[in-house]
């Protein structure tokens, strides 16, 4: 009776036979084991040294949220609620209040969210919320989430989501719109979606 | 009885009926066959004299009559019509009448504002369904819209004139359900509004209604003003013992957690009102111990205030016989799929 042929050529025979000289004395194999732990000191690491040094990032990457001022710095989120029906993980809660008349240049429109928060941990990143924002008011950015090693700062707020009302300090996500986006806002016709 | 037949299904109808009660009939017979029923903003089954405001009821109508059977030469108003015997009527399959209906829905959104974020009413909008079916996503306009400053009529109802589509529904509850009407419709075309005589309050028993019976969101609730979104809400069925005399006091309730946020009347598939109710159910009672809940409202699935709210399977009848026969399948089947 043949031996049955192997499933993969990965299968060794093991045999219990005994050892030349050259592998009883064991050093040619630890040198040879050395010498491949010496090579790996000259290679090119994989590794970077987080977070002091960071990747390069594409612009289009789906980090860490910000909610948009306009250019006159309001806030141009109006609490609508699209994006948390769209969010599948059901990360996004808001509550809504009136803008009073005092308040017109903080917010855009005579709705704002008084508050709003992102549980960081449960949100995957998806964009969908994005998708669904009808004000241009949340984008995904570069921008990474810092660790922590307890939950709670892990849910955003509003003073964490709101980009700074200083001009210089404003986030940019103009990599995130493309130029069929950019083309679609010039078209007279589709205006009154603003 | 007249018999009418409209996209191809016939029904029987008593005499005096309007083409689009013949439809609803046809629609409550058979809800697959809901698709025949004309959209309607301005007629509201339970107000008087409502009707023929808005055109998006319009049906072509290719055979008038057994009688006469010449078709009718325009478009004619589901609402206003009344059926003959032998009429047929095309809702959905003449395609020169959706193109008409189109046109209809862009002429109803040439003022109206594109707030749908802001709006109380967004979710639960019938001008909002009736876009998404009807409407084309550009608009063709490109005048300044018209706008008002959004006033309160009373302490309870907020008037956005700027989303108004003057379908006069609310101007008739004032004159059919309550005592001495305050608010009507000033000036004419692009700059009617409706107002109240000289900023005069609304009170009496059943002005809420109003808000109700809004196809937009013009009157809206001021004790729900922004407290949040309607499909973040929970409704249920309640009801409570109401002294107010024509007031059944059957009611939903919009709730978060176990606060009452919002109490409206009950819609039915029309989007109507089963029953109006009185001032002290809609913005009196806001305390769940009030009421007696009987349990979560049935929301059609393709509402987006069906959203994350999970609703348990039918329970399926256990059958009891060891080896079911035929006819018990046959039946079994029958109740799942209904």
């Amino acid at each position: 009776m043949s031996a049955p042929k192997p499933l993969t050529d990965r299968s060794r025979v093991v045999s219990d036979k005994r050892m030349t000289l050259m592998e009883r004395i064991y050093l040619p194999a630890m040198v040879a084991g050395l010498l491949i732990t010496i090579k790996h000191f000259f290679r090119r690491k994989p590794t970077i040294r987080y977070p002091e040094q960071e990747r390069p990032r594409p612009a289009v990457y789906r980090g860490r949220h910000v909610l948009k001022r306009d250019e006159q710095g309001r806030e141009r989120c109006t609490a609508c609620g699209l994006c948390a029906v769209a969010c599948p993980a059901e990360a996004i809660s808001m509550v809504a209040d009136e803008r009073r008349p005092d308040e017109a240049h903080l917010y855009r429109e005579e709705k704002y969210a008084r508050i709003y928060q992102i549980d960081m941990l449960c949100c995957i990143y998806c964009g969908l919320c994005e998708e669904a924002c009808p004000k241009e008011a949340i984008f995904l950015t570069d921008r990474l989430v810092k660790a922590d090693h307890l939950r709670m700062p892990f849910v955003f707020g509003k003073d964490e989501l709101v980009e700074p009302l200083d001009p210089a300090k404003r986030i940019d996500v103009s990599g995130r719109q493309t130029a069929a986006v950019l083309k679609f806002k010039q078209n007279p016709r589709y205006a009154h979606n603003r | 009885m007249p018999k009418v037949t409209i996209d191809g299904i016939t029904i029987e109808v008593p005499e005096g009926t309007t083409i689009l009660q013949a439809a609803r009939m046809i629609g409550e017979r058979n809800r697959a066959d809901r698709h025949v029923v004309p959209p309607a903003m301005c007629y509201y089954s339970k107000l008087e004299t409502s009707g023929g405001y808005c055109r998006t009821c319009l049906v072509k109508v290719p055979k008038g009559s057994d009688k006469d059977p010449r078709p009718m030469p325009k478009p004619v108003p589901s609402c206003r019509t009344t059926v003959m015997d032998g009429m047929e009527v095309a809702n959905t399959t003449d395609p020169t009448l959706i193109d008409a209906r189109n046109g209809v829905v862009e002429m109803l959104l040439i003022n109206h504002p594109l707030d749908c974020p802001i709006c109380d009413q967004a979710g639960e909008c019938d001008l909002q369904d009736l876009s998404y079916e009807n409407g084309t996503a550009a608009s063709r306009y490109e005048f300044e819209r018209r706008t008002f400053e959004p006033i309160d009529i009373g302490d309870t109802i907020k008037l956005h004139m700027t989303r108004c589509i003057l379908c006069y529904r609310c101007v008739k509850v004032a004159e059919q359900l309550t005592d001495g009407r305050v608010h009507g419709v000033i000036n004419r075309g692009d700059a009617a509004e409706i107002s109240t005589y000289i900023s005069q309050a609304i009170d009496n028993d059943f002005s809420g209604n109003m808000i109700d019976v809004c196809p937009v969101g013009a009157l809206t609730d001021r004790t729900f003003r922004f407290a949040s979104r309607v499909w973040f809400t929970k409704p249920m069925d309640a009801h409570r013992d109401c002294d107010t005399s024509g007031c059944t006091g059957k009611v939903v309730l919009w709730l978060k957690g176990d606060e009452v946020l919002r109490v409206t009347g009950r819609k039915d598939q029309w989007g109507e009102v089963e029953s109006f109710i009185c001032n002290t159910c809609r913005f009196g009672k806001k305390d769940l111990a009030a009421w007696t809940v009987e349990g979560p409202r049935n929301i059609d699935r393709h509402s987006v205030i069906g959203q994350g709210h999970y609703t348990l399977k039918r329970v399926q009848p256990v059958l009891t016989s060891p080896a079911p026969n035929v006819p018990e399948l046959a039946k079994r089947k029958e109740l799942k799929d209904r």
